[in-house]
């Protein structure tokens, strides 16, 4: 434990609960802009989190204690992840959690407690949702691991921070082939974890075709609000690890005021610009119909053995 | 995809300026604060002209969405509930128990002539009655069907955008 990861991870954790529900309205707009709309603006988001928690939180008759803890799971999973992953500092607060399968694991079980939140309503929704996350879970989690593996494999090591950090020292790697493809491997994994077309539409409201939303129909007030800030940050965490993974550049190696104010900088404008032309793209694209979905998931897949296979031979 | 963007881009910005936000005052339990309402619309019996009405509110033209006003999938994350049509016989329990789900203080707005008098349905032998007869109601929209305008104008006086 180092001043520079205490100092970054502290940092790194402020950011992502204030920066996500900013990032959400800034794809909204986006996306409301390429439609011809006004939009509702960047903090509509938080506007709408101010009212939810200020409401009544309903436990639905037959819900046990599971249901009442789900969202703060959530939150506190995605938490950890956003003080140790290395985002805005190279150092990490605590370094053996920042290992990739740690940190896959733990975005992995935000919505493991979420679809079992979504069992324990009962409603036939939150079945329903419940199974189709965890079927989208099970074939993501082996590409996110093998896509990061291919980046652990010329570094010898699965901690993120030394993943990135020799990134920085090397950059010509960030080009070849390997890195490529993992990246395009692990931005699919970012798509349809965060559930963004084309694997489920963030502003459905037919019960049919949700996913995400189908899990937490019950939720109400307080508790919503902590789901809602959940996604958000696991989006924004996702989009951080891209981001820092694959374009390392900017992020603070040394305790400083300006190293890590240029880190935090350089992260929210890697973040902001990948979150927009994520939404960009959306605007071009339709849901494919969930049961083509796997087919999609094992086209990354494919990608991240292939990238894994191309570490193995330096260029 | 190209041509999709060359659309965009010909098209630019369909959304109609925002007209002055509306004088009324908020109703007092309309959520706080301001800025931010959820809506689920519940479709008690209505002849679906309301919710072509409803559907352009919220489309690119009126975009009831720049003022904060969102459609919701749940009950329960709504903040108001949107009813249309006279409320039949068959909607009578489904309405009142959606209007349970909703936290409170849940707001009810009855949308069109129908649900705030029955309209042309009055006395029809499906019916119950007007919406206020099942749930009370907060906010009236008046029309057959209300104009797209008329729909917002109700929406902003609930956020106070």
């Amino acid at each position: 434990m180092t001043a520079l990861g205490v100092l970054g991870g502290a940092l790194q954790a402020v950011l992502v609960v204030v920066g996500s529900p900013l990032l959400v309205g800034l794809m909204r707009q986006v996306r409301a802009r390429m439609e011809g709309r006004a939009g509702a603006g960047v903090g509509q988001p938080w506007r709408d989190l101010r009212k939810l928690l200020g409401k009544q939180p309903i436990t639905p008759r037959g819900t046990s204690e599971l249901f009442r803890v789900a969202p703060v799971l959530l939150v506190a999973m995605t938490l950890v992840v956003a003080v140790v992953a290395p985002f805005v500092s190279t150092a990490s607060a605590l370094p053996p959690v920042a290992d990739l399968i740690v940190v896959v694991a733990l975005l992995a079980h935000g919505t493991v407690v979420l679809a079992l939140a979504g069992l324990d309503t009962g409603t036939a929704f939150g079945g329903m949702g419940a199974s189709r996350e965890t079927t989208i879970l099970a074939l993501v989690e082996p590409t996110a691991l093998m896509a990061i593996f291919a980046l652990s494999v010329p570094v010898g090591s699965t901690a993120l921070p030394a993943i990135v950090g020799s990134g920085l020292q090397d950059p010509a790697r960030v080009l070849s082939p390997a890195s490529l493809l993992a990246a395009v491997a692990l931005l699919l994994v970012v798509v349809a974890e965060t559930g963004r077309l084309p694997v489920d539409n963030p502003s459905t409201h037919l019960e049919l075709t949700m996913v995400h939303e189908a899990m937490v129909l019950e939720y109400a007030g307080p508790d919503l609000a902590l789901v809602e800030l959940g996604s958000a940050m696991r989006l924004s965490v996702y989009l951080g690890l891209l981001a820092n993974l694959f374009l390392p550049w900017g992020i603070a190696t040394e305790a400083g005021v300006l190293a890590l104010a240029l880190g935090v900088l350089a992260l929210v404008v890697k973040v902001a610009v990948l979150g927009a032309a994520l939404a960009f793209a959306e605007v071009f694209l339709a849901k494919v119909r969930l049961f083509r979905v796997p087919e999609l998931l094992a086209g990354s897949f494919l990608l991240a053995l292939l990238a894994v296979t191309a570490a193995y031979f330096p260029a | 995809m190209l041509k999709l963007w060359r659309t965009i881009r010909r098209i630019g910005r369909v959304a109609e300026p925002a007209p002055p936000a509306p004088a009324e005052l908020r109703p007092a339990l309309a959520p706080r604060p301001a800025g931010s309402i959820q809506v689920r619309h519940v479709d008690a019996g209505s002849c679906n002209g309301c919710e072509v009405e409803i559907g352009s509110a919220f489309g690119p033209v009126y975009d009831a969405e720049r003022y904060g006003a969102r459609l919701v999938a749940s009950p329960r994350h709504a903040d108001a509930l949107l009813v249309t049509g006279p409320v039949t016989r068959n909607m009578a329990e489904p309405l009142r128990r959606t209007h349970d789900a909703v936290p409170e203080p849940g707001l009810v707005v009855a949308v069109g002539d129908c649900a705030r008098n029955c309209g042309v349905f009055a006395q029809a032998y499906g019916v119950v009655g007007a919406v206020g007869d099942v749930v009370p109601v907060d906010l009236e929209v008046p029309g057959c069907p209300p104009r797209p305008e008329v729909i917002v104008e109700a929406l902003r006086t609930l956020t106070g955008r």
